[in-house]
């Protein structure tokens, strides 16, 4: 779940922006606290902590004193026009790439997304 | 304002006989975090625990524990847990009785904690001390270091006969608790892997000196490991500083320091080079290391040609 290729935090913020995300966290849905995900990745409680204030940072949490974290309304649409915008840099330019590499065509590459859709 | 330091030590020195323990040791500690001490066998990680904890003392320079020398000074020695790597109790003494000293000792004492570690451990509780298995003898130690709840504790290679199992329960209990009560801890640990995540800061000791003192978070991407055919790698690598190399026939593979930025990663990509990242264990072995073993790496690949 965790690995080392990028900041803890960074991890952290976004395993909860895929659970906003695929609904798992609902809008104006309360999220664990700090120390329950510290507890439950095993991970440093600051570390966890700066996670979440990063996701309140960009508003797609929000806090109610005393009482917790929740999920900001209208957070999963935000979060996924973000994802929308790195959609062509993240999958379709390592997919064109390795296409050309291999000999596939456009049509064919578009053919071949065509297939894999349907199943 | 900024916080009181919780240690603080500037140009500490110690040597024994002929060999420097420790080497001009600069360090600030914050309160409540936890931080990894890290280093191999006579890096000097115990004989800095010792110094700080009052059990030994320096040749040169100074050592505060919340702004006090700790040495023979009461209030600042009862704020400390201390539990070493080879923990010595009374003899004849029954674990309980090493639990109820603990408990008159430190005053956060938390028996409610300890009857819950004590029966996750499955120790036993009425058996004499010199009678307990290797990680039983460990486990009473991660038990008062845990239930102490003292304002500094130094874990010194805790686990010594610990199994996977017990070790993760000591490791979820400590951030279980650390989180509700948060205080200052130092680990110092050869299982690197299994602790880095509990780790905020990272310090290093090699041959007596600090060779890292950086945030965890920090230290993590700051070193990449390159792979490819052996002339693109080095064409990718430039100058960038090599922690370690390995060769295989046309293929090579560099760990090097640096932080790549997402054009950097793309060159690479389109140069047919993979990028993996470098654990903490790892960055600190190449680290711990660089300076004689890349060397001798590089020398052996340059005999090779």
């Amino acid at each position: 779940m965790i690995d080392d290729s990028k900041p803890i935090f960074m991890q952290i913020a976004e395993l909860i922006e895929n659970d906003i995300i695929s609904g798992v966290l609902a809008e104006e849905a309360q999220v664990p606290s700090t120390n329950e995900f510290a507890a439950f990745y095993r991970i440093n409680p600051a570390t966890a902590a700066k996670g979440i204030n990063r996701l309140v940072e960009d508003g797609l949490l929000y806090k109610k004193r005393g009482i917790g974290m929740f999920v900001t309304e209208g957070a999963p649409q935000r979060l996924r026009a973000q994802r929308r915008e790195k959609f062509q840099q993240q999958f379709i330019a390592p997919l064109t790439a390795e296409a050309s590499k291999l000999g596939i065509g456009v049509d064919e590459l578009v053919a071949m997304i065509k297939t894999g859709s349907e199943s | 304002m900024p916080r009181t330091t919780a240690i603080a030590t500037r140009e500490l020195s110690k040597t024994y006989k002929d060999v420097k323990a420790l080497d001009n040791v600069t360090l600030d500690l914050e309160p409540d975090r936890i931080y990894g001490l890290l280093g191999r066998n006579g890096a000097g990680k115990t004989t800095l625990m010792s110094i700080l904890t009052g059990q030994n003392y320096a040749d040169h320079g100074t050592a505060e524990i919340f702004g006090h020398a700790p040495f023979e000074h009461d209030p600042t020695l009862s704020r400390i847990c201390f539990i070493r790597e080879s923990q010595k109790y009374p003899d004849d003494f029954k674990v309980h009785q090493a639990f109820e000293s603990a408990a008159l000792f430190f005053e956060n004492w938390d028996e409610d904690l300890a009857q819950e570690l004590v029966e996750a451990f499955a120790l036993p509780i009425n058996r004499r001390i010199k009678k307990l298995s290797r990680g039983q003898l460990s486990a009473v130690g991660v038990i008062i270091g845990m239930a102490s709840r003292a304002d500094i504790t130094f874990f010194d290679e805790p686990y010594l006969g610990l199994d996977a199992v017990a070790r993760q329960i000591f490791y979820d209990r400590l951030v279980e608790d650390f989180a509700e009560y948060p205080r200052t801890i130092v680990l110092s640990s050869h299982l690197i892997d299994e602790v880095a995540n509990l780790l905020e800061h990272v310090i290093v000791i090699d041959k007596g000196q600090i060779v890292i003192d950086s945030d965890a978070e920090e230290l993590r991407g700051t070193a990449v490991t390159v792979t490819g055919d052996a002339a693109k790698v080095q064409e990718f690598i430039g100058a960038a500083q090599v922690l370690h190399r390995d060769a295989l026939g046309a293929l090579a593979s560099v760990t090097i320091k640096a932080k790549l930025d997402a054009d950097q990663r793309e060159q690479a990509k389109l140069m047919g080079l993979d990028l993996s990242p470098v654990s903490l264990q790892q960055l600190v072995v190449r680290s711990a290391l660089s300076g004689t073993t890349a060397q001798r790496t590089e020398e052996r690949t340059e005999a090779r040609k």
